[in-house]
């Protein structure tokens, strides 16, 4: 199934450990940096340092699939019907990530609105006839 | 006479395989015998189970997200994940990136077994598998401390979670004894661990300094409850994979060393199936060391 030899397979294997390590170490020292754990008082922006770190995932995700689950060597149509499924999971962020945004502004309106002072014995409630209504404000 | 008419048939098939050969080879390999994506149905229904397993870690991953964009505060990582064996604290991520180191490795020994399998080399599976075993154990074992930690020195649970960030600056108005002294100054953003004492919380007071509230007095609240949930949720699921993964593979080594899969002459395609397994629960491992630890 792999066209390498078995001594070249041997270190291929080793070479791809090795920079899956090299970019876990990396995208650590990445994280600690911009939070100015490593330089003092340095800091990176999080939407950027987020953005790398995503990319750097995906990369190894790749080396990962490709090379030790040897999704390089299948015929085309096995790695078309694992690998298109997948690209559905970018609706779904795009999606979930907008309606987690849109209740985080709803929880801000609420509280927005529980901040308000009123004087509750200004308040008329509304939708109630006129009779019901003088008997409401008298008992307030 | 019927045996003329079949060869004739064969014949007639073969010249005009031949002329088309690009349109009908691949109708041909789907008439059946040998497998058309040159997979064996156990390997091509492994990708199957895995690609139903990426959902799954997919749909947690993805509710972890929408839950942390939806608040205004979270646990911050690389405080939460502080601490080392030996009671050492202030190592953000250490730990962490010690287990990542564990499972790479344990992938990679998984490789390695796979290409003396294809050598039909028994001793080479059963040694290269048993370190991968190794692997999956110590894994395992990082993160029964992680959790350890997590719930009996900080408890945390699954619907309390004492981790937080401030969401405005201030000047803490008394100590706890560990790390937060009277009079601290801290700034919006700032992580904070609740302790309990005696099975009660002990949520400092503090002064707001700046923002609408300057002036006011208030307490540390304890942070988002679905932090705790989703961490023990998430993490326990992949290590619940880690966990059968051992497990198969232990089935799977033994057998090896009987040499059954010898008798087989098929490459080891057992070792092979589990390969792709255990190297799935590595890379879902990828993304919950992005989403959980570093993000």
């Amino acid at each position: 199934m792999s066209h390498l030899s078995y001594e070249e397979s041997k270190s291929r294997a080793l070479k791809i450990i090795l920079v899956l390590a090299a970019m876990t170490l990396l995208e650590v020292v990445f994280a600690l940096m911009a939070k100015g754990y490593i330089i003092e008082g340095f800091h990176l922006s999080p939407i950027l340092v987020g953005a790398v770190m995503i990319i750097m995932s995906l990369v190894k995700a790749y080396l990962i699939v490709y090379e030790f689950m040897h999704m390089k060597y299948e015929v085309p149509g096995l790695v078309k019907s694992v690998l298109l499924p997948m690209f559905l999971l970018v609706w779904a962020v795009i999606a979930f990530f907008s309606e987690g945004n849109y209740w985080k502004n709803n929880r801000q309106g609420i509280e927005d609105k529980d901040a308000i002072e009123v004087d509750t014995k200004k308040i008329i409630p509304s939708g109630y006839l006129e009779d019901t209504h003088t008997e409401l404000i008298d008992r307030m | 006479m019927a045996d003329t008419a079949i060869h004739h048939d064969v014949d007639h098939h073969d010249d005009h395989h031949m002329d088309h050969h690009d349109d009908h080879s691949m109708e041909a390999k789907w008439d059946g015998g040998e497998p058309p994506w040159k997979a064996s149905y156990g390997k091509l229904m492994m990708w199957y189970f895995l690609v139903s397993d990426a959902f799954t870690f997919a749909g947690f991953l993805i509710a972890y997200g929408t839950l942390r964009v939806s608040m205004n505060t979270w646990p911050v990582p690389d405080f939460v994940f502080q601490s080392l064996p030996g009671d050492i604290h202030h190592k953000p991520l250490y730990f962490v990136t010690f287990m990542t180191f564990v499972l790479l490795f344990s992938s990679f020994t998984m490789v390695r077994a796979v290409q003396e399998g294809q050598k039909e080399n028994n001793k080479g599976v059963v040694f290269w598998m048993i370190l991968t075993i190794f692997g999956g154990i110590a894994f395992l074992a990082c993160q029964a401390w992680e959790w350890t930690t997590l719930i009996s020195k900080e408890h945390m649970t699954i619907h309390e979670n004492p981790f937080s960030a401030h969401t405005e600056s201030g000047v803490y108005l008394e100590g706890d004894g560990h790390d937060i002294k009277e009079g601290d100054v801290f700034e919006a953003g700032a992580p904070y661990l609740i302790h309990k004492h005696g099975g009660e919380w002990h949520n400092l007071k503090y002064k707001v300094t700046e923002g609408p509230d300057a002036g006011m007095i208030k307490e540390q609240s304890l942070g988002p409850k679905a932090f705790g949930a989703l961490f023990f949720f998430i993490t326990g699921f992949h290590g619940f994979h880690v966990l059968s993964g051992v497990v198969f593979l232990i089935i799977i080594c033994v057998n090896s060393a009987t040499g059954l899969y010898m008798e087989r002459k098929n490459g080891h395609e057992m070792v092979e199936k589990i390969g792709l397994y255990w190297h799935f629960v590595d890379l879902v491992w990828v993304f919950v060391f992005l989403v959980f630890y570093l993000i």
